[in-house]
């Protein structure tokens, strides 16, 4: 297969406006009745394939929500080329065989390159480590407890150290469950509506101990989806120490805040749940001054059973593949807090850079996982195109820019906007 | 006449304007229930249904004797007898008591915003019984009503609320009620009872049962769940009836003509010593007569503002 993009803007090549794909890399120059497909991009912008090193596509186990075929084409859409599936899929992903099957399901899918990671202990339950050696072979590239934060300390130390015996980097879900029994943030707001409340504090706690053990052991920790002002500076404050912390924050994070649960609408129900303005402001000052290495989605596809119910008994999280780099261009870029090219950082290389995935090249002969963003016109998201199964979205008639045009993964078109 | 919404989801939702209207005619009901023919044709050719996911004494049977009294045919569901058991879904439960042709669902329900998710799926007016933590619109409606019968407005009336502040619908309803019509609310409780914030929803956060009383024209006790003990939220009932309890000492500190009130149930030598339970200030049991007439209005009001369409 051979294809020309032309008449486009290439991300880190101002001179450039055309990309040549053969063979699934990135070609030299051939002329344009060599190619199987030229696609006109009109002004478009390429930018390399999407990150996303925080997901969950549902299988095994909750095929009713997403498959890992559903899932992946909602990646491709947005125009992500790599993914990490959480391993919280039932039977859990902590062993090797479960791994081998998610990869099985994900080749044929084909919709993009999927790393799973792997369960940090056995069943999620926080007590056995897993068998990590064994899931590395198999493919994971990481070992969390996602959403089942690791309470017990000592079996954290444990987990920091057996997974960097086999260069696992472990992400954990930072929240002391024995301070969030409630289902939002704890404020004013869930006071006034009669939420049980969910502080900070619960988040940060962990988070320091986090930092504490990473800097003891002198072995890396990354932090999953910060939420917290005290969560951003502690980890700025423990970077600038040369403790080998990283993190990630959500696109939901830096846009949305606690104030609109106040109708009780389950679309902005999740985990960590969203805070005040002064914390999402911390969030956007931490993305700017690279405290926050990575924007991950942590997409949560839901059925609408789990969440068209009562505020308390829904289901956390909301879908992010499909939005998450239009609000990252609409509410970080456009509003000039941050370049594109901080952008790609954090949504292509810090991710691939903390889990050593080696994306992200655009030179030839570098894999051809390109993503091709309109961000000159905007457009608005209806969730009722979407590409998941599910449709628990908050974002449902936001107007935004950076609309997905086409998606290629290693040469192939995974997603591409019919015109 | 009658209210602007479909549904009376909290205190939230009414302006000053509508409690106003809602006390006015609950004076108006008040006679009904003292009459010796206890019958109006208000809700004649109405149905009104309570669906109750809570336990309920005095709300539920005030809700039904409401209802009768105003000529309604009505119906109750408790969790114990209906499909609820068998796991139905609450908007399917709602949407199936709705098809029957119901022009009323009274619901209280254990989470907050429950009345609030199924209101927009039905036809029915939707009132809320309570739901969780939230709200409990016609209590702090009856509350207002005992106040309004001794005072000529609320404008800068003192209320002092003391108790579990963080769990009690009723607290919440009351302040925002009581506000909107201009009366200063103190409220107070063991730290561990306080919710974050509370002093946003323009209620003022006394510093013991004392400074909380202290020359107000209106004290509220508020019942104690006695299983809240287990969550190490107090220590013991004792500790609790020393330091928190509205004694007759603290009472004193009110106005001379302050008036004792508690929603009910009461936990007597708990929240309130029996003696200030029964005291002369003590308006307790009037409030449950008033809890008919605030409920009687509330249902000829929904029901008038949808003759009005």
């Amino acid at each position: 297969m051979r294809l020309i993009l032309t008449n486009c803007k290439v991300f880190g090549n101002e001179k450039a406006d055309k990309v040549f794909i053969e063979d699934g890399k990135i070609a030299n120059e051939f002329p344009e009745d060599k190619a199987d497909r030229v696609i006109d991009l009109k002004g478009a912008t390429v930018t390399p394939g999407l990150v996303d090193m925080h997901c969950h596509l549902r299988e095994p186990g909750g095929e009713y929500k997403e498959t890992i075929a559903t899932g992946t084409a909602s990646a491709a859409k947005g125009g992500y080329t790599s993914i990490c599936p959480m391993p919280n899929t039932n039977p859990v992903a902590d062993n090797a065989a479960v791994i081998s099957g998610i990869l099985k399901k994900a080749k044929e899918a084909d919709n993009c390159r999927v790393y799973p990671i792997g369960a940090a202990t056995k069943g999620i339950d926080g007590e056995l480590i897993s068998e990590m050696g064994l899931m590395k072979e198999a493919g994971i590239v990481a070992v969390s407890d996602d959403g089942h934060p690791i309470k017990n300390a000592g079996i954290m130390r444990k987990v920091l150290e057996y997974a960097s015996d086999f260069d696992l980097p472990v992400l954990n879900h930072c929240e002391d469950k024995s301070l969030s029994e409630g289902a939002m943030n704890e404020g004013v707001v869930s006071t006034s509506i009669g939420i049980r409340g969910i502080p900070t504090a619960a988040e940060d706690i962990m988070i320091a101990r986090d930092i504490i053990l990473s800097e003891y052991l002198d072995i890396p920790v990354h932090i999953c989806h910060v939420s917290t002002k005290g969560g951003v500076r502690m980890i700025r404050d423990a970077k600038a120490r040369g403790v080998k912390v990283t993190c990630e924050t959500c696109p939901h994070y830096f846009t949305l805040t606690d104030d609109m649960c106040a109708t009780y609408d389950t679309n902005f129900k999740m985990h960590p749940p969203l805070r005040t303005k002064d914390h999402l402001e911390a969030i956007i000052e931490g993305i700017k001054d690279g405290t926050i290495d990575a924007i991950a989605t942590d997409n949560a596809p839901h059925h609408a059973d789990e969440k068209v119910c009562e505020f308390s008994v829904a289901l956390n999280g909301i879908l992010g593949f499909e939005t998450a780099f239009a609000l990252g261009y609409t509410y970080l870029v456009k509003t000039g807090e941050i370049t594109l090219e901080r952008l790609i950082d954090l949504m292509c290389y810090g991710p691939s850079n903390i889990l050593k995935l080696g994306r992200g090249g655009m030179n030839i002969g570098d894999d051809a996982d390109l993503a091709v963003f309109d961000l000159d016109h905007e457009f608005v998201f209806e969730k009722d195109k979407m590409l998941s199964k599910s449709r628990n979205t908050p974002y449902d008639g936001y107007k935004l820019y950076g609309e997905t045009i086409l998606t290629v993964m290693g040469g192939k078109i995974t997603y591409e906007k019919l015109c | 006449m009658g209210l602007k919404s479909k549904d009376l989801l909290g205190m939230k939702q009414l302006t000053a304007y509508e409690i106003m209207e809602i006390l006015d005619t609950a004076k108006t009901m008040k006679l009904v229930i003292s009459s010796a023919n206890k019958k109006t044709s208000h809700l004649q050719g109405k149905s009104v249904v309570t669906l109750f996911y809570e336990n309920s004494t005095r709300t539920r049977l005030s809700f039904e004797l409401a209802s009768k009294y105003m000529g309604s045919a009505s119906a109750n569901i408790s969790t114990s007898g209906s499909s609820v058991n068998k796991g139905e879904s609450l908007l399917d439960t709602a949407r199936t008591i709705d098809m029957m042709g119901t022009d009323i669902i009274i619901m209280r329900h254990n989470q907050s915003g429950a009345p609030h998710f199924i209101a927009p799926y039905l036809k029915a007016s939707v009132v809320n019984a309570g739901d969780g933590m939230n709200e409990h619109p016609t209590q702090a409606l009856l509350d207002m009503l005992t106040m309004y019968e001794r005072f000529d407005t609320f404008e800068g009336k003192k209320i002092a609320i003391c108790g579990d502040i963080y769990h009690s619908r009723v607290v919440r309803s009351n302040a925002i009620g009581l506000t909107k019509l201009g009366a200063q609310v103190s409220v107070y409780g063991p730290k561990t009872m306080m919710p974050v914030g509370i002093e946003n929803m323009g209620v003022r956060i006394a510093d013991s049962v004392a400074d909380c009383v202290k020359d107000a024209d209106a004290v509220m006790g508020l019942r104690v769940q006695l299983e809240r003990q287990q969550k190490s939220l107090f220590p013991s009932i004792a500790e609790y009836a020393k330091f928190y309890a509205i004694t007759p000492e603290m009472l004193a500190l009110a106005k001379p003509d302050a008036f004792l009130m508690h929603p009910g149930p009461c936990n007597h030598g708990v929240e309130l010593p029996t003696a200030v339970y029964d005291c002369d200030q003590s308006v307790i049991n009037e409030q449950v007569t008033n809890g008919v007439a605030v409920r009687m209005a509330v249902l000829y009001l929904l029901m008038a503002r949808r003759n009005n369409l």
